[in-house]
């Protein structure tokens, strides 16, 4: 019986590694430079004894520890510990978005298309597809623990043990299978595949978010989250090995449960069941924008309120950090050039702001990027075989995309300021907050301009504006911290943004980098007006 | 004046040529069939002929203006049904009609609902849901719904029962009786037989054949079946005759037009019973340039 379910996953297997020969390789190896690269770079950023040590003294920040997880092995601050505490959470984090596209694609994404019903109606289980998916990311992910771990311990730094290394990339590994099997699930319960990716990356976010509160307030509380257990493994300081063995774990059973749920709906189904729509169009589904804003106003809606409480996390630090930032009074002697008339909860304002808004672009960029994902679905022929103007429908998508920009960092920015004003006693003003976020709106549209421009000239190359967004991510994120040469965050918009209220406002800049917006905008436009639309 | 025209249509992608110098003319009031086998370049014509693709050399025009240039205004006058409909699976049948209606310009509610009651098709159904004979009503309840001179079908039909199928002729007829022009692809052969003024046949990309049926039939055969009581004998080797089955004293072959008369002549001396003639399907028409080309692709 059991066999008869399963029929066939060797082959399913061998189809689906196939299909993605590059696209995981790609994952792994990008995975895998970026944990290398940075890791070799540790020693010649921070050199010497004392500064690491210094480091490890702003590790004791809550606000450090909200975007970090909690310090441990500071008082020895070696290469391993810096690495694995700085690096291996943000890692995590990419491993789980790999393992959750992939999934998504694999299941929903080929029974949405269709293609399910094709193999289906093949001498294959009901469960094979599950099972191939769940199979082949295992091994990549068992690679990709390989690799980053011997990667690691090639570097040969200091504190940095075999154990350790392989430990590092067990953990990576060990939460991409538990991704991949919460996606899988979340397969079952959505009726599309943007349903489940969308799903998937509101828990993963989740999961961050309780991370982040717990680690600062409760530990009990961060062991709700399985990014809160790869923390727990110390990796380089303690070695833990129970985390893996936990998240392994729960991975087995969320999958179990994942197929269980596949074995018992129809194919196309889902958990959540649609309802019966309208008779007739409403009075906004009238024209390209209308259409736009209905196919994305749920995933509009869910941002935004996903970037209110993703603001309200990182402002419930606020208050841990004036506790902590007064126990520091002495520490403002060892760093006179840092406190001079700014406060030190200042200091951290813009960089969780920095950070906030590069998470706001995600949903942004998801905007423009529709009209790729239309013309790819053969829906944009709808459009065009009627007296709908290419300039229209861009700029429908354009509009909508400026607009989810205002919203989204509008309540990243309300979550963050009324977040902090509740927990602390001296809160910072509205104003203060809202100047420091909506600074931000040139660098996003910056790379809305970015995507404009693939649209119009090469829109198969997409996944690049991912890749740049990754990419400044990183950048901020980590730059701060490692003091990357200069050079790196000029490559990103966000590294040009006034970092307020630290420095002050630079409207040149901030003309500037609207400028190249307008400019890649406008060129794309042009580029749109004259190539072929692939249906 | 023409409603379209292409003039040594040619579009390459990279260095493979879809579509190699086609030349077309629909007339006003005209349904014009266009055939072929699959990947010919139909829809790819079609693409161009609405100004999603742009043609890499020739003249396209529709109402006399430029496909890719005029675009949108020439689309206030053209409705489409693609041959593979993509819809959105969250919105419902209703709302798609009432979108594409709307995005053209023209309304027309009530024959929006006498269509929909006609196709018996259900819009408060979410697209998602939809089967592919559904969805095929929907693109056509609002191609129908709206006052367009010009209607472009691709493979309109595919997906239809009998009975739509038959609604959907009805739609065209009506049509071309209000003087509207109908460009139609197909490769099911009698559809465009039962409905269209002139055809062009495509093939690789190239139009092999251009005309009124009539007309290409005069270039072709006719299929006889006869049945004789005395052996006939040589008729293999007459001039005109093909493809000829005998089976006891009956029968069956294609003779070329101009040779019909004295190869029924002929077999009259050998006692005929039974004699039955038929014109040339288009299917025949079809098969025969495949063989005078090489065969299928």
């Amino acid at each position: 019986m059991l066999k008869e379910r399963f029929r066939n996953t060797g082959k399913y297997t061998r189809l689906i590694s196939r299909r993605d020969r590059i696209r995981i390789p790609a994952w792994l190896i990008i995975i895998f430079l970026f944990t290398v690269v940075i890791g070799a770079a540790y020693p010649e950023l921070i050199p010497s004894e004392e500064e690491r040590q210094m480091m490890a003294e702003t590790m004791r920040n809550p606000a450090m520890t909200a975007l970090f997880g909690p310090g441990y092995g500071l008082d020895d601050y070696h290469f391993g510990a810096m690495i694995a505490h700085q690096m291996l959470l943000i890692t995590v984090l990419a491993v789980a978005v790999m393992n959750i596209l992939l999934v998504a694609r694999h299941t929903r994404g080929d029974e949405e298309s269709g293609r399910m019903e094709i193999l289906r109606s093949l001498p294959v289980g009901r469960l094979s597809n599950v099972g191939a998916i769940t199979l082949v990311l295992w091994g990549a992910n068992l690679l990709l623990s390989l690799v980053v771990g011997g990667g690691l311990y090639s570097l040969g730094l200091a504190g940095m043990d075999l154990e350790g290394s392989l430990l590092y990339g067990v953990v990576l590994g060990a939460t991409g299978i538990f991704f991949a099997a919460v996606t899988a699930l979340f397969a079952q319960l959505a009726e599309s595949s943007r349903g489940t990716v969308g799903y998937s990356l509101a828990f993963l976010l989740l999961a961050y978010l309780v991370r982040a509160i717990g680690d600062v307030d409760s530990e009990a509380f961060s062991m709700v989250s399985p990014l809160g257990w790869v923390l727990r493994a110390e990796v380089y300081v303690n070695n833990y090995w129970w985390p893996v063995l936990l998240t392994l774990g729960a991975a087995v059973v969320v999958a179990a449960l994942a197929l269980y749920l596949n074995s018992l709906r129809d194919l196309g189904a889902g958990f959540i069941p649609s309802r019966p729509g309208r008779r007739v169009a409403s009075r906004f589904l009238q024209g390209p924008l209308g259409l736009a804003l209905r196919l994305q106003r749920t995933a509009i809606a869910a941002w935004a309120a996903g970037m209110l409480i993703l603001g309200a996390t990182y402002g419930s630090v606020m208050g841990d950090m004036e506790e902590y930032l007064d126990t520091l009074e002495i520490m403002q002697e060892m760093l006179p050039e840092v406190v001079e008339d700014i406060s030190l909860m200042d200091q951290f304002i813009p960089m969780l702001l920095a950070v906030i808004s590069m998470v706001c672009t995600i949903p942004v960029l998801l905007m423009i990027l529709k009209i790729w994902g239309e013309e790819t679905r053969n829906r944009m022929e709808n459009l065009l075989a009627r007296a709908v103007s290419r300039r229209c429908i861009l700029g429908s998508y354009l509009l909508l995309a400026y607009f989810t920009s205002l919203l989204v960092q509008l309540f990243a920015v309300t979550g963050l300021w009324s977040a902090g004003a509740a927990v602390t006693e001296e809160p910072v003003s509205f104003k203060l907050i809202f100047d420091a976020g909506m600074i931000y709106l040139p660098a996003m549209w910056v790379m809305i301009g970015v995507a404009v421009l693939l649209m119009g000239f090469k829109p198969q190359a997409a996944g690049l504006t991912w890749l740049y967004l990754g990419y400044s991510f990183f950048v901020v994120y980590l730059g701060g911290i490692l003091q990357l040469p200069d050079w790196m965050s000029s490559l990103t918009p966000y590294g040009h943004i006034p970092q307020l209220p630290v420095e002050d406002m630079n409207y040149p800049i901030l003309a500037l980098l609207t400028a190249t917006a307008l400019v890649l905008t406008v060129v794309g436009f042009l580029g749109y007006r004259e190539r072929d639309i692939q249906g | 004046m023409t409603v379209l025209r292409t003039r040594n249509l040619t579009k390459k992608f990279g260095k493979f040529t879809a579509l190699d110098r086609i030349n077309l003319e629909v007339k006003p009031g005209e349904i014009y069939g266009f055939i072929g086998p699959n990947g010919a370049g139909k829809t790819t014509t079609i693409r161009v002929l609405l100004g999603i693709l742009k043609a890499t050399e020739g003249e396209v025009t529709v109402f006399g203006k430029d496909a890719w240039k005029d675009a949108v205004e020439i689309h206030r006058k053209v409705a489409y049904v693609p041959g593979e409909i993509n819809l959105w699976p969250e919105l419902t049948g209703g709302e798609v009609i009432d979108l594409f209606v709307k995005m053209r310009g023209s309304n027309n509610q009530s024959r929006r609902e006498e269509l929909i009651e006609k196709f018996n098709l259900e819009p408060t159904k979410k697209c998602g849901t939809y089967s592919r004979g559904n969805r095929q009503k929907v693109a056509l309840v609002s191609a129908f719904s709206s006052d367009a001179d010009l209607y472009i079908l691709d493979e309109p039909s595919t997906g239809l029962d009998p009975l739509m199928d038959k609604m959907f002729r009805e739609c065209v007829m009506e049509a071309r009786e209000a003087g509207k022009s109908v460009f139609l692809s197909s490769h099911i052969l009698s559809e465009v037989e039962k409905l269209c003024d002139r055809v062009s046949i495509i093939r690789k990309g190239q139009i092999i054949e251009t005309g009124s049926l009539m007309e290409m039939r005069h270039l072709t055969r006719t299929n006889v079946l006869a049945e004789t009581r005395q052996p006939v004998k040589d008729l293999g080797t007459m001039k005109g005759v093909h493809n000829l089955r005998e089976n006891g004293q009956q029968y069956s072959f294609q003779v070329d037009s101009e040779e019909l008369g004295r190869v029924i002549n002929y077999l009259s001396q050998f006692h005929l019973v039974k004699l039955e003639s038929a014109p040339p399907t288009l299917e025949d028409l079809f098969m025969r340039h495949y063989e005078e080309t090489g065969g299928a692709s």
